[in-house]
């Protein structure tokens, strides 16, 4: 099409041809007010806690005083706990949008395929044989994700039988490995001294409370790497939205695919247990939220759901640490309740047409 | 270069078992060649074989004159275009499912789709009547606008050879004849091969240059319609009795089947 269609009036180009990349406008502007409102809950984060800044205090604090108390606090409290937040929230739902993806199923989370389980077996036997007392609490994650690690390899190499993915027995083989771990874990529980069961039991719950900064930066790092290189196999995902069969036939690789991006969602969701325990729902929510919203294109919802859930768990922190400041609630919890509701309500508020992939 | 499709003493199957004995034929270029035959003679396990579905046992696949078992999925993606059965893809919208035809000749790296890409997949939803409607979901189209749509997918692949999997078998009779006769005209105008798997034989007969007639995993006949729909061979092939008589308009033959009732009847006079 060119300018001269327009001068003869030929209505396509004004009716019709714009729509077809119109696409990409709606998907800028949605990604414009997602950068917004997680500018927004970066400074809600930063203002509200146990000591409760303005926005003037944030400015002055910054350019005034480097010695100030109240900047330290900013420093070395609130901004790591930020961070963290964006990056757990934005991993969990990154390897969410990406299961669901593969396995063309749109209940799968990053906690279904067993890689929490081991992960919390990890830290469990950890707690228990009391490594950290003797090692330090770096100990834990590392148990964790030694954890993770047995899992993801048991289910790959039971889920994928000489080169060949079956895909429903990779999912069911996760769901049973997620069942014996939890059991294990209870096993574990039962028998140990109860002056342990608190420490399972909280970090079971997850907590994005005293991380290493060490552990801050491995994460981000790994999970920023991860994204983008699961941007460049997004129309892979989009064309295995009609079955791997399919994909195969439009000349995808669909059985490499499936490999990789199995794997390094499942080393995401590894990483992102140990460091900070089980948070649940974020991983299931957010990618859901995110197609009602704007589509199933995983060109958007790939970027889309890994700011989204930062955005979320950055809120879902805020909540939990002023509700009943100065103790914490549990960050698990928020994201299961406040989480639920909002699906609830987007869903019974979106027309049924246009609803899930 | 005659032959679009060689196959040569191909067998295979599913695990140790031959569900495909010795099949040997050859696609003509330009024609619209139609594979028939009853459930179970091997129609689909073919098909999954020439697509890369199944691995080949024995014997070789050529497309265009390459060796189909060595080629990527990429490479064949661009030489062969699938219509399947039935289209699983519910909230898809049809230009962004018929711009998927565009990924095989995608970069490796590429993201987005050109404006080249628009403009073929634009020209062939134009071409199957879909145009009007690509704003819309793909479960929200009746089965006959799916394969419009599949079409269209298929066509924006711009491969010489296209392949389809019983397109018609759910659906109406005005629908089915919409679907061949637009196969037709991209076999006749755009020289398209066409390899089609087909249960109704009169659609069959009507349609086709060629028949290849299957049972129990290997060519019972081959050839024109003509030669191929007798009642003799369909009673061999699918254990049944019919009456075939040519189509007064197009001469082809067509099949008429009869109830038990008229057995002994049909029986008595062979030459009707």
């Amino acid at each position: 099409m060119n300018i001269s269609h327009l001068c003869t009036g030929n209505r396509y180009i004004l009716t019709n041809k714009f729509p077809m990349q119109g696409k990409y406008y709606k998907w800028i502007v949605f990604l414009a007010f997602l950068l917004l409102l997680l500018a927004g809950s970066i400074i809600a984060g930063l203002c509200f806690g146990e000591i409760r800044f303005s926005i003037q205090d944030l400015f002055q604090l910054w350019n005034g005083d480097p010695d100030d108390v109240r900047l330290n606090i900013l420093r070395q409290l609130r901004i790591p706990r930020i961070i963290l937040g964006f990056i757990v929230g934005g991993t969990l739902s990154l390897s969410g949008v990406i299961l669901q993806g593969i396995f063309r199923n749109p209940l799968v989370e990053p906690y279904t395929l067993g890689i929490s389980g081991g992960a919390s077996v990890g830290v469990t036997a950890a707690i228990v044989l009391s490594l950290h007392t003797l090692y330090g609490s770096l100990i834990l994650p590392i148990a964790g994700f030694i954890g993770a690690l047995v899992t993801i390899v048991l289910v790959y190499t039971l889920g994928i039988r000489r080169g060949k993915v079956r895909i429903h027995n990779l999912l069911l083989t996760g769901v049973m490995i997620s069942f014996i771990s939890s059991s294990l874990m209870l096993l574990i529980m039962s028998v140990t001294k109860s002056e342990n069961l608190h420490g399972i039991v909280f970090w079971i719950m997850g907590s994005l409370n005293e991380t290493a900064p060490a552990l801050i930066t491995l994460i981000s790092t790994t999970s920023l790497v991860v994204l983008c290189l699961a941007f460049f196999y997004t129309p892979t995902l989009n064309a295995m939205r009609l079955g791997a069969e399919k994909a195969i036939q439009l000349g995808i690789n669909a059985n490499r695919a499936i490999k990789i991006l199995f794997l390094l969602s499942s080393l995401l969701t590894g990483i992102c247990v140990s460091i900070v325990g089980v948070i649940g729902f974020v991983g299931l929510i957010i990618p859901q939220l995110m197609r009602f919203i704007i589509g199933s294109d995983y060109r958007i919802l790939l970027p889309s759901s890994f700011i989204g859930g930062g955005i979320f768990l950055i809120l879902s922190d805020i909540f939990a640490r002023t509700i009943i400041a100065p103790n914490e609630l549990p960050i698990g919890v928020i994201t299961g309740i406040i989480g639920g509701i909002i699906f609830i309500l987007v869903m019974s508020n979106t027309r049924t047409e246009k609803t899930i992939a | 270069m005659e032959n679009a499709i060689e196959i040569k003493n191909l067998r295979c199957g599913y695990g140790h078992k031959f569900t495909i004995h010795d099949i040997s034929f050859n696609v003509q270029r330009g024609k619209l060649t139609s594979i028939i035959g009853p459930n179970g003679a091997g129609k689909t396990t073919l098909f999954r074989a020439i697509t890369g579905m199944l691995p080949v046992l024995e014997g070789s696949i050529r497309i265009n004159d390459n060796d189909a078992t060595r080629m990527t999925h990429k490479a064949r993606a661009r030489q062969i275009a699938i219509v399947n059965q039935t289209v699983e893809a519910d909230f898809i919208s049809i230009e962004d499912y018929v711009l998927m035809g565009r990924l095989p000749y995608h970069a490796p790296l590429q993201l987005f789709e050109s404006s080249e890409d628009y403009a073929i997949a634009e020209k062939n939803m134009r071409l199957t009547g879909i145009w009007e409607k690509r704003k819309k979901l793909m479960n929200q189209l009746s089965g006959g606008e799916q394969q419009l749509a599949a079409i269209a997918r298929a066509l924006t692949q711009q491969t010489e050879i296209l392949l389809l999997d019983e397109p018609t078998s759910h659906l109406d009779i005005s629908h089915q004849m919409r679907i061949l006769n637009l196969v037709q005209l991209l076999n006749r105008e755009k020289n398209l091969t066409v390899l089609l798997i087909i249960h109704d034989l009169n659609l069959a007969s009507e349609f086709s240059d060629q028949l290849i007639m299957l049972k129990e995993g290997s060519i019972h006949t081959a050839g024109t319609p003509e030669e191929v729909l007798t009642y003799e061979n369909i009673e061999s092939v699918y254990d049944t009795l019919v009456l075939t008589q040519s189509n007064p308009l197009s001469g082809k033959p067509c099949v008429f089947p009869v109830s038990e009732k008229h057995h002994l009847h049909l029986r008595k006079s062979p030459d009707l």
